[in-house]
Parts: structure tokens; C-alpha cells; sequence
């Protein structure tokens, strides 16, 4: 963090409202939370008061965005963490790096196969985000999506087993690199084409709010969808936001903007590129934040969660952040500027975090190297059990095609054909 | 006035062809209502075809489709049509599980572009009965993340041709989820709208995505075509684990039946003997089904005796009683409205030659419709799909 910026105060409530731009937060309170703006009942009532505030937001400053938002602590009254919480992101973030690191060592091997991407240089967006989570929330990703699953909680092992292709991967060998889901963590996934986890996570959100509302349970998760700059040039971004908006519903959007979609500069590709300006558009806030910084991604991580679980609606992020290496390891990387690499480069969040922690005398410089021992033993230790794991047997093949295997169908001979213990071996004829 | 399509609509188009009862009671009287009760149960009875009403002025021929007398008749159960059978079903299968939802455009208000979710939303409320905004991509996408996180949503597509704005969300997540997830994840959800080529409403809306959703690993799929089977069709694909693609047609929302008072439920990997026989096979499905049916009543009068079973399973298919029949009668034709080139009819076709080549005594003929854009013109659209007269001639073909 090179800029300098003068100190302020660190209010309890709204951090974010340290400087002068930052009324796009309030929410816009149109109804109770349990009412439902797609209903007919609510809408004579409450159309009028939404008129009226849709007029006074627009008489006061155009509420758009918040640019860098939170200033540099100096003094030790306000630093935005303990010691605790510093060295919890820090280990994340390490566990994030080594084991990204090590599945390139493991891919040049032999031992990783087809597209693995890598998430170097954007750890502060994983660690700022999912470490505000409780495990019933939930988060989607991309294809890149190796962090995203070891900051959500699922173990090193069952991702690096899975990479390997191995029976003991948290998806049974059978989604791979772009595929991590796991039930328990509630990480929906893992998915290969940009934009498809969108509606997902919208999914998932809406859950949230149908049991709270029609279920009458008491359910405060959200939903955090991850996704790339490239990915908000796409219908189902819009979509998504347009929906979660409309119905008030519990998620986050979360814009990782590394500027390259493969080789596609994102000015090349956007008309306006300031992502987050996108949210307002939709009526929900929109917020840019530096994304090679952890304890910025955090305090606006907070706030975003924290309106979500009031049931305030959606927010949208866009975190500008890097990735150090190319957009897979199939991927040459030599259309990016080396200036501009070494730039971002200059702003690892990794050793941001440390200088922080040092500086502000949360950690010794033992403690750190301490926690990064530990963690290459955890990723050489999940690399010799994936290592050590078998591979799926052929019986595993048609496994887990249907929920209910019955969905496979009667056979000539009158029963179905799961019946046959031998058919999840797959048969030429089906 | 005892018409069988009640109703205005699109379902005027089912009068120019009468679609024949496929069994004969004891009590035989031209108004009287006829029904059938045995559906394909857990004992695999078979199955015989639905009763509608026959027309006034129509001279009848008894027993021109002579059947077994079903043993579990009943004088009670109610006349409904088939959107209200589906509506019923639907509603039902809400009663029972708080987490069954239904998402689509103008399911709420309006209630549904064919009326089969009318009433719902005043009942269960708008997050239940939701009304979606037009994008078919992100709230079917929707419908299977909150599918992986609980609920058992059910969406329309308001005809089934917008799905495939869906395609990526139905392919790749609702198909696929559940293996690449290594099992974690089910998607229970139940895809349904109304497709077919109905009354002149031009190439798009005319659409058979069935033939472009069966290569699909996943998921299920099953047409109905009596307001018996799309009861029990709809409540077993809410309750199955399985994503479940359900295709209505959009000439028989106005068909009307009796149907059982009581919970039942039609298998989904089941077909449905319509009318046994001994010289042929006749494998359909929704629509074409009542050309078939209206074909048999001539080819009778000619004195086939042709079997005529509805497929209903479109993915998976139920070779067990496909094959039976093809045992039996060793000649099979397809009457489907799916295009020549890659529909359900193509792979039944494979399906059969694969497994049954031995019993053939002729090739399988299949009958699809033309390759082409459904065109506005009436003529143009009558030729586009199978008509009786060529299953007649293909009938004769194949048996000489």
C-alpha cells in the first residue's frame, strides 16, 4: 500500500462512510423485510414511498461508488483486526499461495491434468470474503476455484486428491480442477463455463429467503458468487442482478478483476469498465475496492454480508486484483505488459499483510515463519495422500449419473437397470 | 353436448380428428363417460388408454378396439381436463412438501401462460408461485441452485422452445451437477412447459426440444398426453430425485377424462399400452398419439389389429414393454412429431434394431415430422406433421 492517506477515525457501525461519497449504502427501506416487492398486496401501499425515495435519492449526490474505501490506519486505536483474525487471514492466504504453487509443480510433473487455474496474487479477495463466512453460508465460484474451496474450509487433501483425479478428491475424481463442491462446506462449485454459477448462487440466495419467509425458519446465510471481470460482459450476470435486486436476496457479488480474460484486456472488451458502477444501474450499491488488500476486501466484505443477513438485498464488489501467473498453466502469458505485472507484483497481499502485521506489532516475524512452515507441511502432506490414493475403478463410472438410478430405465428383461451390479460399469448399449 | 374439447382456444384444433376410446364397457351409452383406472402401478399392470367422450353425431363401431376389462373400475373419481390435471397434481404435491416452489413467467398472476398453475399463487403466496422476469438462462439456473440448497422447484418454460435460452443452465448444471459434485448435489427439480406444433404459431413456438435435450447424461424426460397421465407424471417427476424434463403439448390442455379420486402416480420409466393388438407395433407419444389412435380406428375397419403403446418415457425408454410388443407383433412403425433428423424416433429406431433386431420381420419404419421450420400456413403446417392417413399407408406397408 504506497499511498499515503491521512487517518480517520474508525466508526463502529459504517466503516465506509469515512469520506464524503458514501450514502449509497443506506439502504433504501421500502417495506419490512418479510414483505415481498413482486407482491400485488405490498405494491399499492409501498408504491408511492418507493417514488418518493427514488426521487430523493436522486436530488441528493449520485450515489455510485466508493472509491478506495478504507484509508490506511496510523494510529493503534483503529487497527481493523486483532491479533487473532491477522494471523487467521494470514494463513489462509499462505495456504492459498503454497498449494496454488505447488499444483503447478505437481502439474509440470505429470501428476495434474488438463485446465488448472491458477489463483496467485488474488488471495486477498478469498481470504477478505470467506473468512466472515459461518460454514451454512454459502459461495460459488469459477473455473478458478482452488482457493476459493481451502478458505471455505474444504480440506487440502480432498482438493489436491481431486486434482489428481483420485477417489479420495472431495468430488470423487469426478469434476477436477474446475469442478470443487463440497456439500458439507457449502461450496456449490466449480464451474467451467463463466457466468453458469451466477444464477446458481442467485439460487442458493433465494433458498435463504424462502426459508425465511415462506418456511418461517430462521435463516440468515448468504450467498457469495466469485467471478471475473470478463464474466460481466454476459447475460446471466445481469440477469442475476436484476433477480437478486428485485427480490432482495441474500448474496453478494463479487467482481475479481485481474484485467486479462485470457488475452483479452478488459478495456478492449467493456464499454464502461468501471464494473461497480453496474450495481446502481440495478438499484443495488456498487462498490470498488483494492483488492491486493486484504483488510480493505474485509471491511467491505463486512458490510456487504452484514446487509445481506438484514436482509437488505444485494451487493455488488469489484475488487481489483491480479493474477501473477497466466490464465491456466496452458497459457503462455505473454500478451500482459511485464511493467504491469511487476506493478501488481510491488502489491502482493500476502507480504502487504505481513509488513501490516509486523508493523502494527499484532505478529512476530517468527510466528509468521512459524505459520508457513506449517502450512508447506499440510500441502506436502495433502500431495502424498493424494499421491497414495487409488483411482476410481471402472465400477465408479456411471455412479452418481442420477440422483435415483432408476433414471437409467427398465431393460429388455423387465428390470431396471440399476438392478445389475455390474452396470455402473458402463455398457455400449443403454 | 358431449364434444371432447371443452374450451376455446387451441384446443379447437383437436375437433377435426376424434380420437377413439380404446376399450368398450359393459354399459355402453353414447354419453355416458368412460374411464380408465388401472395406471402402470408398482405391480407393472398394463395400462390402457384414456376415455374421452365421444362425439354426439359420431355413428359408433363397437368393438373396434376390443380390450381386457379393467378389474379395478370405479364409479367415483372426477372429470377434469388436462391443464386442471395438471394444476391438480401440482397443487398436491405442494400441499405435501413446503419445499415444492414453482418458478416461471406469469405462473403467479396471471396463472400460467395455459392456466396450469391458475389459483396457485393466491394460495401458497408470490415466493412460492414465483413470477420471473424474461430470462430464461438465469432463473432456470436459479431453480437448480436453490434445487442444490433444499427446495424442489418446478419451472415453466411458458413454451417449452424459450428453454432453449436455458440450454447451458439445463446441460451443464442440471444435467451434470449431480456427477460432477461426485453426488453431493441433487437437483430435484421438474422442467415443464408446453411445446409441440399447434394451431399456426409459426416456426419458434412450434418447437420439439425433446430430440435436442436426449443426448443430456442427468436427467429424465417424459410426455404426457391424457389428463390420467399428466397427474401422475407431474406428481412422480416433483417427487423424484432426478431432474425431470415434463413436455406438455399445446393442443391437449383441453382434453378431457375422468380421473381416480385418490393419490396415484404414474411411473416415469414406464410406457403405456394404449391399445393391445397382434399385427403391429405402434410406438407415440403426446400429440401423435391420437393420430395414431384415429389411424387405428381405419386400420381396424380394414382389419389390422395394430398394438399401440405411448412411450411417455422419452429418456430413459421402456424397453421392457417395447419389447414385449415387438416380440409379439414382430413389426413396429414410430408416429412422432419430432423432426426426421435426430429425434426421439431416430434413437427409439437404434434402441430397437439393437436390441430386438431378431424379432423384426420387416424394418422399423418411423414417422417424424418434416425438416423443416414449422410453417404459418395451415396446409403447409398440416404437412409439416404426421397425419392419420400416412399411418395408415405406413401400416399397410409394413404389413403386407
Amino acid at each position: 500500500m504506497a499511498t499515503a492517506f491521512a487517518p480517520t477515525k474508525l466508526t463502529a457501525t459504517l466503516p465506509l462512510h469515512g469520506s464524503q461519497e458514501n450514502r449509497l449504502l443506506l439502504p433504501i427501506r421500502l417495506a419490512p423485510h418479510s414483505s415481498f416487492l413482486g407482491s400485488t398486496r405490498s405494491l399499492t401501499a409501498h408504491s408511492s414511498r418507493r417514488l418518493n425515495h427514488a426521487h430523493a435519492t436522486r436530488r441528493s449526490p449520485p450515489v455510485v461508488g466508493v472509491q478506495e474505501v478504507v484509508k490506511e490506519k496510523k494510529s493503534i486505536n483503529s487497527l481493523l483486526i486483532t491479533k487473532e483474525e491477522g494471523l487467521v487471514l494470514y494463513e489462509d492466504m499462505i495456504l492459498g499461495r503454497s498449494f496454488e504453487d505447488m499444483c503447478a509443480q505437481m502439474y509440470y510433473r505429470g501428476k495434474m491434468f488438463g485446465f488448472v487455474h491458477l489463483y496467485n496474487g488474488q488471495e486477498a479477495v478469498s481470504t477478505g470474503f470467506i473468512k466472515l463466512l459461518t460454514k451454512s453460508d454459502s459461495v460459488v465460484s469459477t473455473y478458478r476455484d482452488h482457493v476459493h474451496a481451502l478458505s471455505k474450509g474444504v480440506s487440502a487433501r480432498a482438493v489436491m486428491s481431486e486434482l489428481f483425479g483420485k477417489v479420495t478428491g472431495c468430488c470423487r475424481g469426478q469434476g477436477g480442477s474446475m469442478h470443487m463442491f463440497s456439500k458439507e462446506h457449502n461450496m456449490l462449485g466449480g464451474f467451467a463455463f463463466i457466468g453458469e454459477g451466477i444464477p446458481v448462487a442467485t439460487g442458493a440466495a433465494f433458498s435463504s429467503k424462502y426459508r425465511r419467509d415462506v418456511l418461517k425458519q430462521d435463516c440468515e446465510d448468504v450467498t457469495v458468487a466469485f467471478f471475473g471481470d470478463g464474466t460481466c460482459n454476459n447475460g446471466q450476470f445481469y440477469e442475476c442482478l436484476n433477480m437478486a435486486a428485485l427480490w432482495k436476496l441474500p448474496i453478494i457479488f463479487v467482481v475479481e478483476n485481474n484485467l486479462w480474460a485470457i488475452g483479452m484486456s478488459h478495456l478492449r472488451a467493456t464499454s464502461d469498465p468501471e464494473i461497480w458502477k453496474k450495481g446502481p444501474a440495478f438499484g443495488m450499491p456498487g462498490v470498488h475496492v483494492d483488492g491486493m488488500d486484504v483488510l480493505k476486501v474485509r471491511e467491505v466484505a463486512k458490510e456487504a454480508v452484514t446487509r445481506a443477513r438484514r436482509g437488505e438485498g444485494p451487493t455488488l464488489v469489484e475488487c481489483e486484483t491480479y493474477r501473477f501467473r497466466g490464465h491456466s498453466l496452458a497459457d503462455p502469458d505473454e500478451l500482459r505488459d511485464a511493467a504491469e505485472k511487476a506493478k501488481y507484483a510491488a502489491r502482493d497481499p500476502i507480504a502487504a499483510l505481513k509488513k501490516y502485521l509486523i508493523e502494527n506489532n499484532l505478529a512476530k516475524e517468527a510466528e509468521l515463519k512459524s505459520i508457513e512452515k506449517k502450512i508447506d507441511e499440510l500441502v506436502e502432506e495433502a500431495v502424498e495422500f493424494a499421491d497414495a490414493s487409488p483411482q476410481p475403478g471402472r465400477s465408479q463410472l456411471l455412479e452418481n449419473v442420477f440422483a435415483d438410478p432408476k433414471g437409467f430405465g427398465i431393460g429388455p428383461d423387465g428390470r431396471y437397470r440399476c438392478e445389475d451390479p455390474k452396470f455402473t460399469e458402463g455398457t455400449a448399449q443403454v | 353436448m358431449s364434444s371432447i374439447i371443452h374450451g376455446a382456444g387451441a384446443a379447437t384444433a383437436l375437433s377435426t380428428f376424434n380420437p377413439v376410446d380404446s376399450k368398450k364397457l359393459t354399459n355402453l351409452s353414447v354419453r355416458s363417460q368412460r374411464y380408465i383406472v388401472a395406471g402402470s402401478e408398482a405391480s407393472k399392470k398394463k395400462s390402457f388408454g384414456s376415455a374421452l367422450t365421444v362425439r354426439h353425431s359420431q355413428k359408433l363401431i363397437p368393438n373396434a378396439v376390443a380390450t381386457k376389462e379393467a378389474d379395478t373400475s370405479t364409479s367415483t373419481g372426477h372429470e377434469l381436463l388436462l391443464f386442471e390435471a395438471l394444476q391438480e397434481g401440482l397443487e398436491e404435491e405442494m400441499d405435501r412438501d413446503a419445499n415444492v416452489c414453482v418458478m416461471g413467467e406469469d405462473v403467479g398472476h396471471y396463472g400460467g401462460s395455459y392456466k396450469v398453475t391458475k389459483g396457485l399463487a393466491d394460495k401458497f403466496g408470490d415466493l412460492r408461485v414465483l413470477d420471473t422476469p424474461i430470462c430464461e438462462n438465469a432463473f432456470t439456473g436459479m431453480a437448480i441452485g436453490a434445487a442444490m440448497t433444499g427446495l424442489r422447484p418446478v419451472i415453466e418454460g411458458m413454451n417449452m422452445g424459450f428453454l432453449l435460452l436455458a440450454f447451458n443452465q439445463i446441460s451443464n448444471n442440471c444435467g451434470m451437477l449431480h456427477y460432477t459434485s461426485g453426488g453431493q448435489f441433487t437437483i430435484p427439480v421438474v422442467i415443464r412447459g408446453p411445446g409441440g406444433v399447434g394451431r399456426q404459431l409459426g416456426a419458434e413456438h412450434s418447437q420439439r426440444l425433446e430430440s435436442y435435450f436426449q443426448s443430456i447424461p442427468g436427467i429424465q424426460m417424459v410426455a404426457c398426453s391424457t389428463p390420467y397421465n399428466a397427474k401422475g407424471l407431474m406428481k412422480a417427476a416433483i417427487r423424484s430425485e432426478n431432474p425431470v424434463i415434463l413436455f406438455e403439448h399445446v393442443l391437449l390442455y383441453n382434453l378431457k377424462e375422468k380421473i381416480p379420486d385418490e393419490d396415484y402416480i404414474c411411473n416415469l420409466e414406464e410406457a403405456e399400452m394404449v391399445r393391445p393388438g397382434e399385427h403391429i407395433t405402434i410406438l407415440t407419444y403426446s400429440r401423435m398419439r391420437y393420430h395414431v389412435m384415429q389411424a387405428a380406428k381405419t386400420l381396424v375397419n380394414k382389419g389390422y389389429d395394430p398394438e399401440v403403446i405411448d412411450i411417455r418415457s422419452l429418456k430413459p425408454f421402456d424397453l421392457h414393454t417395447i419389447g414385449n410388443s415387438v416380440k409379439k407383433t414382430h413389426r413396429v412403425l414410430i408416429v412422432e412429431e419430432c423432426m426426421r433428423t435426430g429425434g426421439i424416433g431416430a434413437s427409439l429406431t437404434a434402441a430397437i434394431n439393437e436390441n430386438f433386431h431378431d424379432y423384426l420381420d420387416a424394418p422399423v419404419m418411423c414417422l417424424s415430422s418434416q425438416d423443416v421450420p414449422t410453417p404459418y400456413a395451415g396446409t403447409l403446417e398440416e404437412w409439416t406433421v404426421v397425419q392419420p392417413a400416412q399411418i395408415v399407408t405406413a401400416v399397410e406397408q409394413l404389413c403386407q
